[in-house]
């Protein structure tokens, strides 16, 4: 789709393409302010509660589509305390009130990032907001995808817009093919070492190269999923015959109605960064920043008090069947908890076998939801405690007592860990 | 007189702003009595109503949690000067209704205890401890138009009703 403008052909990038669609305009440039339409939006137990409230302040009445808002408590649910209880109670009696169609109620209900996907409601070349932060994961379909806090989701929700500033788009090469035993944890672990925190403040990542084509899309959405931990705005990944099939599999039987954007050859980049993914180590971040990427070569004998395998970055199927393949036979030596995402996964972790692995490992096998992750509840740690964790995020406090630490680390370097007590290298283990 | 309290640090993020296990309630005023906590434990301690944090670069960086805003609100702090925010942060504010400041260099020039009088129309803040004006690139015209409308909602409402 390449878009003329007075005479000249206009050379965009995937993200600019899609804006450019959602704000009804044939293109669109960096530093841009449009209005976009939305396509989905996703709310959970805790930013979509105070969105109900201020539209019932302000006395707006409106949902724009009740079939594009996506509705899934996670972060708290099964009600953690009292509070979290009226949280749920609040966003619960408001979809039912809204009659919103996708709501997962408690039972069916999962960490948000992983529900959508898996449910089928993440298409190419839309336009998806979310009351959180990590929304930037469904870039790896080929779509925009970015975190609002809740009034920009009571804006959302009320009027299907949202002004967005069109950013600009940092191009990030995987070459090469990932060595035995590293992930795509260890890749976006590295991406965000390289160019830190705040490193693509504002801006699109967008990751093309050779590396991705052997990348699942569950090992993608581990990418994408991290791009906020750079500061993106969000993170985005072409279509291939990989997102196909996922789709084929997760969206209603021959729903195919969805448009697919590239890049053009001569779209601009405000910076391109190569990466031989070849060359890649297991990595662990350390407290307190995504960005204190170590190679495990490096950190190798550091005690922990407790392994975390879960969250909307790595607790997927394929994570806990990494994790199971290293456990097998085995018993941990520190507090092990693993969460799978989403019910289904869950379900598939029972049938597979899976579970009883981690049964007899002597690990906690709970529930989905964020729980730990953010440290709400099911797993949170006491001061001076260390966790390995497949999560996103080892700020301060993160997952309990503010003088506690997490380390971040891929499902197969968090299982070995486990069974050793320390952070150990997996490709001893697998 | 509004006093600055300066953080010499980068990427405060929003668990330290505001932690998790206090995101059960949305309420500004419980929220406040933990704002910054996680950085600056005797914080709601020494500040009086209209006090400025100030900060270095990424302020706000993490989730996506307006809470973090609203803790602030809660507190009654005047304003954040920062070198530079996170995005979602940044943009929380602008829809709170929450005046945010761009400041390079702002830990370094701004000291401690210093007190401060801001003039967000003419871009400039009056350090009055230090004797010393130093301007500051006001908010873009978009942003300006939803804080004074009060916040995106009811710039919104307009659209809706
Ligand atoms: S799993 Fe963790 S990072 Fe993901 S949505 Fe839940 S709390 Fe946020």
């Amino acid at each position: 789709m390449v878009k003329k403008v007075k005479g000249k052909i206009m050379q965009m990038t995937i993200t600019e393409k899609i804006l450019a669609r959602a704000a009804g305009l044939s293109s669109v440039k960096p530093g841009q302010l449009i209005n976009a339409k939305l396509d989905r939006i996703m709310c959970h137990d805790v930013t979509t509660p105070p969105a109900i409230s201020m539209l019932k302040a302000k006395d707006i009445d409106t949902v724009f589509d009740t079939d594009k808002i996506i509705v899934t408590p996670d972060h708290f649910q099964p009600a953690k305390d009292i509070q979290s209880a009226q949280l749920l109670k609040r966003l619960d009696t408001w979809a039912k009130e809204k009659c919103i169609k996708n709501y997962y109620k408690v039972g069916k209900a999962g960490v948000c990032h992983a529900i959508l996907p898996e449910q089928g409601h993440i298409k190419p070349g839309h336009v998806t907001i979310g009351g959180d932060s990590h929304t930037c994961t469904y870039g790896a379909f080929a779509a925009f995808s970015t975190g609002v806090g809740s009034t920009d989701l009571a804006a959302g929700i009320a009027t299907g817009e949202l002004w967005f500033r069109v950013p600009e788009s940092i191009k990030f090469v995987l070459n090469g093919k990932l060595p035995f035993g590293v992930y795509s944890k260890d890749v976006i672990l590295e991406v965000i070492r390289i160019i830190g925190t705040d490193g693509a403040l504002y801006k699109a990542m967008e990751f093309v190269g050779p590396a991705l084509k052997e990348m699942t899309m569950e090992a993608r959405m581990t990418i994408t999923n991290m791009a906020i931990e750079a500061g993106g705005k969000s993170g985005i990944i072409g279509f291939d015959e990989i997102t196909k099939k996922y789709l084929d599999e997760h969206l209603k039987a021959g729903d195919t109605d969805y448009t697919i954007y590239e890049s053009d050859a001569g779209a601009k980049y405000c910076q391109t960064i190569e990466i031989d993914c070849s060359k890649l180590e297991p990595m662990v971040a350390f407290p307190h920043l995504p960005s204190n990427g170590k190679k495990i070569t490096e950190c190798a004998g550091l005690a922990m008090d407790q392994a975390y395998i879960g969250s909307c970055t790595n607790g997927r199927i394929e994570d806990f069947r990494i994790a199971a393949k290293i456990m097998k036979g085995k018993k941990v030596k520190c507090r092990t908890i693993v969460v799978p995402a989403t019910p289904v996964i869950w379900k598939q972790c029972i049938d597979e076998g899976i579970a009883e692995i981690f049964y007899n490992a002597e690990c906690v096998f709970s529930a989905p939801t964020c729980g730990a992750c953010l440290g709400g509840f099911m797993g949170i740690l006491a001061e001076g405690e260390r966790c390995v964790s497949t999560t996103n995020r080892n700020f301060v406090g993160r997952m309990g007592h503010p003088k506690s630490e997490v380390y971040l680390a891929s499902p197969a370097t968090a299982a070995a860990s486990a069974i050793e007590g320390k952070l150990v290298d997996p490709r001893n283990y697998l | 007189m509004p006093k600055a309290h300066v953080y010499k640090r980068d990427h405060i993020n929003t668990d330290e702003i505001i932690p998790a296990r206090y995101l059960n309630t949305d309420d500004a005023v419980v929220l406040a009595k933990h704002c910054m906590e996680d950085i600056d434990e005797g914080f709601m301690k020494k500040i009086s109503a209209g006090d400025i944090i100030v900060a270095g670069d990424d302020f706000g960086c993490g989730s996506s949690r307006e809470h973090a805003v609203w803790s602030i609100q809660g507190a009654k702090i005047g304003a954040v000067i920062a070198q530079s925010y996170a995005r979602i942060f940044y943009r929380n504010c602008i829809n709170c209704g929450f005046y945010v400041i761009e400041l390079p260099n702002a830990p370094q020039v701004i000291n401690d205890g210093d007190e401060i009088e801001i003039d967000y129309k003419a871009g400039e803040i009056n350090n009055k401890t230090q004797k010393k004006k130093i301007s500051f690139e006001p908010l873009p015209d978009f942003a300006l138009e939803i804080i004074n409308d009060g916040g995106l909602l009811e710039h919104i409402k307009k659209k809706v009703k």
